[in-house]
């Protein structure tokens, strides 16, 4: 069984008899159970080992696509970034989804907590050297990032109104039936069952928790079903209400706080300039014989790739429904605007938070062996004042930024929220995919989105990343078998893509 | 038609005084003039997934609105005041920049603007379409006060 999985057990089993009356716990103790069978058929083990069969079916397909396409993230990096500034769009093309909104909405539902919170609970039990496994995941990440929503434009249906659909479930569909393979029905109507559970799971539950632990964090303990509560009226009100007004407030903020936590990241690692080299070190020590942490480096390895999996959601097919609705005649175009996805979200955010939190010394050793010590369950690295998750990192900004929790504060409510609206549509995408379009059919689901809200918020950590991290993972079993099947279909465009460019056919605007 | 008039319009009033001047001009030098709408609009700002997969629409929508209820009763004023060679043409983006474009694209040889009368804060913050386009237009700006 899975580490966190038999921990959370164990916090589920002491929080029963000692005081199952307060409502937040019912809800822990309920949820845990009647997860946990799913969550335990995802993270089982290969046999006889502790690596993951889940871990391991991302880190294959992610360098399966990178070898397939021969280095695509890194030959197509500059061209990527062209097509982000709009060097090749049309002006006639003005006012329609351009890819910097496309990369940009993308990036704002997978920038969040998974890489605040998220990298904080790999370095929190997987030590430094899960850095290390978190970027090579991220770099091989951005080939899988590529294949998917590339196929996500290629298949997508389009509307007479106007309006765009697509995502994994459109091209299983599609696709397969297009090469002549069986199962693409079947294979969709599986993705859509676990994107709604990841919707609700690491889309949804996870957000609310990280930011009622980080609320309480701050203000006091209270119980979690009181910010469950706010978080629901509130993402009720945008999704059902159609309250722009507050989207459009937080999608103009969450970029802002995105550059200031990059910034105040950036600033704490120039602060510390010495000390890099031997947060490197640890990086690279640890992730090869894991200095004392639990599991070893193989301990590492999974909390680092696990958690750059969560973060960036390379191969778990969400990204292609958000970049779906660009305006392009080239879907390949769509593929590399995208691999820049795993790119920012972890090579760059998610290394930043590892960096804080390892330069910042949250981390303790011993200092006669110099390996970590370890906390009373064995299961984590004892940490400063015995945070994890959220206020691990948040202690780690703070102590050198005297105050720059409440910052943090309001960065994670907000990317919480952020992340809970794109996850909201995507949940609904799938939703509509399996029950049909409709008014009634539509509310139905958002109000179980925003019941999900409440829950998130008063279970405990343990459950809930768990729950989280299997429902999304589940996503990533069959978008990934879809990936495999298609993929020729991808190499076939990006060979005539390429020959257009070369050949001049396709030119800059300016 | 060999030459023609470019002016904006965006349905202000001075806009309207702009329009009146360019066809005056275009009706004594017997020459084309285009009327040119811009929706400001950039590539660079943030939308909900929601918004995204909607864009499309709107951006029918809008362009279907600005005809109907700029463009059009314009015309109908045009014509009852002279009438000449006009044509219309909608268009999203930066409005400097796009004014720009159409008079290049056009051949014109003359751009026409009102001015829009903020007060020069304003404009030191956030710049003003007259001084944008007399930095990038390819041909002389006419601003109408």
């Amino acid at each position: 069984m899975h580490k966190t999985t038999t921990m959370a057990a164990a916090v589920a089993l002491l929080a029963q008899p000692a005081m199952a009356q307060t409502l937040d716990d019912q809800i822990n103790s309920i949820f845990a159970a009647s997860t946990g069978w799913f969550v335990s058929l995802i993270f089982s083990s290969f046999p006889g080992t502790n690596f993951p069969w889940i871990v391991g079916w991302l880190v294959v397909a992610a360098l399966v696509f990178t070898i397939y396409f021969a280095f695509i993230q890194f030959r197509a990096f500059g061209h990527a970034i062209a097509l982000v500034k709009g060097d090749y769009s049309d002006p006639n093309d003005a006012g329609e989804v351009s890819h910097f909104q496309a990369l940009a909405t993308a990036l704002s539902g997978t920038v969040g907590l998974g890489n605040i919170a998220g990298v904080a609970v790999a370095v929190g039990i997987g030590g430094p050297g899960a850095t290390f496994w978190m970027i090579l995941a991220g770099l091989l990440g951005m080939a899988t990032k590529f294949t998917e929503c590339t196929l996500g434009v290629k298949y997508r249906n389009e509307y007479p109104n106007g309006k765009v659909s697509g995502g994994p479930m459109y091209y299983l569909k599609k696709g397969f039936a297009e090469r002549g393979v069986p199962g693409g029905g079947f294979l969709a109507v599986m993705f859509s069952i676990f994107c709604i559970l990841g919707a609700l799971g690491g889309g949804n539950m996870f957000q609310a928790n990280q930011a009622h632990a980080q609320i309480a964090g701050v203000v006091g303990d209270y119980p979690g079903w009181i910010t469950g509560v706010v978080f629901a009226t509130i993402v009720f009100l945008v999704i059902v209400g159609g309250i722009k007004s507050i989207a459009r407030v937080t999608e103009k903020v969450v970029p802002l706080m995105g550059v200031l936590y990059v910034g105040a990241a950036l600033l704490i690692i120039l602060i510390n300039f010495d000390q890099v080299g031997a947060a490197f070190g640890m990086i690279f020590a640890g992730a090869f014989t894991g200095l004392g942490v639990a599991g070893g480096f193989v301990g590492a390895l999974i909390q680092g790739f696990r958690r750059a999996a969560f973060s960036n959601e390379a191969g778990v097919g969400s990204a292609a429904i958000a970049h779906s609705a660009v305006r392009t005649n080239e879907p390949i175009t769509e593929g590399f605007v995208s691999l820049l996805e795993p790119f920012i979200d972890t090579v760059v955010v998610c290394t930043m938070t590892a960096l804080v939190i390892t330069i910042t010394g949250q981390l303790m050793i011993d200092p006669a062996t110099g390996l970590f010590i370890l906390d009373e369950a064995g299961t984590g690295i004892m940490t400063m004042g015995g945070n994890t998750g959220v206020a691990l990192t948040s202690a780690a900004f703070a102590s050198a930024f005297d105050g720059f929790q409440y910052v943090l504060v309001v960065a994670v409510v907000l990317f919480a929220f952020s992340t809970m609206i794109s996850w909201s549509y995507y949940g609904l995408k799938a939703w509509t995919y399996l029950f049909g379009e409709g008014q009634t059919k539509e509310i139905v689901f958002k109000v179980i989105f925003c019941i999900f809200t409440v829950i998130g918020a008063a279970a405990g950590l343990g459950p809930v990343i768990d729950f989280s991290d299997a429902a999304i993972f589940a996503m990533a079993v069959v978008n990934i078998i879809g990936l495999y099947v298609l993929m020729p279909v991808v190499k076939r465009e990006l060979r005539s893509y390429q020959k257009r460019l070369s050949t001049g056919e396709i030119r800059k605007f300016v | 038609m060999t030459e023609q008039i470019v002016v904006g319009y965006d349905g202000s009033p001075s806009a309207r005084r702009a329009v009146q001047f360019a066809q005056d001009a275009a009706l004594a030098r017997e020459v084309g003039l285009i009327v040119a709408h811009v929706l400001e609009w950039s590539p660079y700002t943030f939308l909900s997934p929601q918004e995204l997969e909607e864009r499309h629409m709107r951006r029918e929508e809008e362009l279907k609105r600005a005809d109907h209820a700029i463009l059009r009763p314009l015309i109908m004023e045009l014509e009852s005041r002279g009438g000449g060679d006009i044509t219309t043409v909608s268009r999203f983006g930066n409005i400097a920049e796009m004014l720009a474009r159409i008079a290049s694209e056009t051949k014109a040889s003359q751009i026409v603007i009102g001015r829009t009368g903020h007060s020069s804060l304003a404009s030191r913050l956030f710049g003003s379409v007259a001084g944008a386009l007399a930095q990038a237009a390819p041909v002389p700006v006419t601003i109408v006060p």
